[in-house]
């Protein structure tokens, strides 16, 4: 770590544009360009990420943490911009599931990311403003290839662990298929091979919500000094439900009636939920980039590992040495244990280590990050697993 | 602990092979087999639970079907499949040991046996369906969907065409006799379990 140059970097964030520090940044791609699968070459960019834990001598503890759709590398610290604590404080330090006692963790914020990563709002050095829409569109692959050149920085020939959810558990099954030789094991969890039409379906709602928006300013609202609040605001709530189960909203909020004995025949904040909603969109609009909304929901629509190789996800996975532990959950509407399923079925067909377990939850697509004793012990027994047979 | 079945079966599997235990439940015949065979073990097996419990304890399991997921498997990519007392709770038995004789190159089978001096007593006598210390369901309740008897599998492994590689019943002591044949009527009586070595190219 200590030959690296890293810095800190100033970023905006939010409708009042407020400057936060982020860290830590390194440049990538300095001698050779990368090639993104839309053809263009960025070179020389700034990418962001964390670790936690010490990298023992021969390099061989790193597990890489991939994180979601509007997820970040702040893991397991006081996020800069919300002051809340990290998205993953349940499942990763010191004696937890992933343990930094032992582990050197490492957590980057993605390639079209906005918390440090090259993204929509980086200054475009030619111009001397932000890129916007002039920023090339990204795909899961050019995440995880951007990642590689993290780990060859980092000096770490072959991970422990790749693990994420979401669409971090895309990133883990597109690391599974482009670099098996540099995993040992891969933990895709509430995942999917592909991105269905449903949930394309739902990010274009997201998307269409921001353009809609007329401080959108056609993508370029950071020249214009203006903020598509609402229109990001509806996308978070739209996107919020999907993330939730119908069982588990009801028990949180029934039909109960926000500061009121009775329904206000308006439109106000009747309800719990609704209150509860507008809350999540106005908070996420205080973090979160909008084009960079755009350009990550657009990776994850493009998103089809079996497409990318030959029309047989079995492909994807031949030849492989890589573990693998899927994990699903019961109530998870948006990436149903159907989709982990077709992962597990390819991976039995290519003689895989496979374990696959579907959690019993009522808390949907989010379960990951919320407390489930069951998933945090069936990832405990994975690595356990993999330790003894890498003889860490 | 490991069922008196269990034992043999794991005498029967050879060291460092590879394994697949259909409907292996919280793993610990694979447990077993890891620690003091060397092979390398998989799981299939139902229930959720019992699959985070074997995960948890650092098995390979995956949570599925025999019914409808070990055609998903490759052919021949496993040494020894594994039908510890598992066969009669499938909703086609015949289908899932077909799968099973495709995706190992030997299967090892386990069967309570109907035909056991017990059972066929308890429905002489009391006229009732057979509820024991080993069958300990009532009819309506009872996850043993398909019985037979050591005879009825005999034939099972006739008509499919495999090679049986070992027949043997274990008695009430626990103890395992070799029998030739389609099973004598001593073996059909006297047998508690059915225990079957197959193989089919």
């Amino acid at each position: 770590m200590s030959e690296l140059s890293l810095r800190k970097e100033k970023s905006i964030f939010g409708p009042s544009y407020k400057e936060v520090e982020i860290g830590d940044i390194i440049t990538l791609a300095e001698k050779e360009p990368l090639r993104l699968d839309c053809g263009a070459e960025i070179s020389s960019f700034p990418f962001a990420f964390r670790t936690y834990g010490e990298l023992n001598k021969d390099k061989s503890n790193a597990i890489l943490v991939c994180h979601g759709l509007t997820g970040d590398q702040y893991l397991i610290e006081t996020h800069p911009v919300t002051g809340k604590e990290g998205w993953w404080q349940d499942v990763v330090g010191s004696g937890k599931t992933i343990d930094t006692d032992k582990y050197f963790v490492i957590c980057p914020n993605v390639l079209g990311g906005c918390l440090g990563s090259y993204g929509p709002k980086e200054i475009n050095k030619e111009t001397g403003k932000p890129y916007n829409l002039d920023f090339p569109v990204i795909t899961i692959g050019d995440m995880v290839n951007a990642q590689k050149l993290l780990i060859d920085a980092l000096g770490i020939e072959k991970l422990f662990c790749v693990i994420g959810g979401s669409m971090g558990g895309m990133q883990v099954l597109e690391w599974a298929a482009s670099y098996p030789q540099m995993i040992h094991s891969a933990v895709p969890i509430a995942a999917a091979a592909r991105h269905t039409a449903q949930n394309i379906a739902f990010h274009e709602i997201g998307r269409q919500a921001i353009i809609a928006d007329p401080d959108w300013c056609e993508g370029n609202y950071l020249n214009e000094k203006k903020y598509p609040s609402k229109g990001l605001a509806v996308s978070r709530m739209t996107a919020h439900v999907t993330y939730l189960s119908e069982s588990g909203l009801h028990r949180k909020f029934g039909r109960e009636l926000q500061d009121r004995s009775e329904v206000s025949y308006g439109f106000g904040a009747d309800f719990q939920i609704e209150s509860y909603l507008r809350h999540q969109g106005i908070k996420f609009v205080e973090r979160f980039d909008p084009n960079s909304y755009l350009y990550i929901t657009r990776a994850m629509d493009y998103f089809d590992l079996a497409e990318d190789h030959g029309g047989d996800l079995r492909n994807a996975f031949k030849e492989s040495d890589t573990a693998f532990c899927v994990i699903s959950f019961t109530s998870d509407w948006l990436f149903p244990s159907e989709e982990s399923k077709q992962i597990v079925r390819a991976l039995a067909a290519t003689s895989s280590d496979v374990s696959f377990v579907e959690i019993e939850s009522d808390k949907g697509h989010d379960a990951f990050l919320l407390e489930e004793p069951k998933f945090y012990e069936t990832v405990a027994g994975f690595i356990k697993r993999i330790e003894k047979k890498v003889g860490l | 602990m490991l069922r008196a079945d269990q034992k043999i079966i794991a005498e029967v599997i050879e060291q460092g092979s590879k394994v697949i235990d259909i409907g292996c439940g919280q793993g610990s015949l694979l447990e077993y087999l890891e620690a003091e065979k060397g092979v390398s073990g998989h799981g299939l097996e139902i229930e959720a639970d019992r699959v985070s419990a074997a995960v948890s304890k650092g098995l390979s399991v995956v949570q599925g079907d025999a019914d409808n997921d070990l055609q998903y498997y490759s052919d021949k990519g496993f040494d020894y499949a594994i039908l510890g007392q598992t066969l009669q709770i499938m909703k086609h038995p015949k289908e899932a040991l077909e799968q099973a004789l495709r995706v190992a190159k030997r299967v090892v089978v386990v069967i309570p046996n109907f035909g056991y001096i017990q059972n066929r007593f308890y429905l002489l006598i009391k006229g009732r369906m057979p509820v024991t210390k080993e069958l300990s369901y009532q009819w309506y309740e009872t996850p043993n969907i398909h019985f037979c008897t050591i005879k009825d599998f005999v034939y099972l492994a006739k008509e499919l065409g495999c090679n049986v590689e070992r027949k043997s019943y274990v008695s009430k002591c626990g103890k395992e006799h070799k029998f030739s044949g389609d099973g004598t009527f001593a073996s059909n009586l006297f047998g508690e379990y059915g225990i079957f070595v197959l193989s089919k190219d």
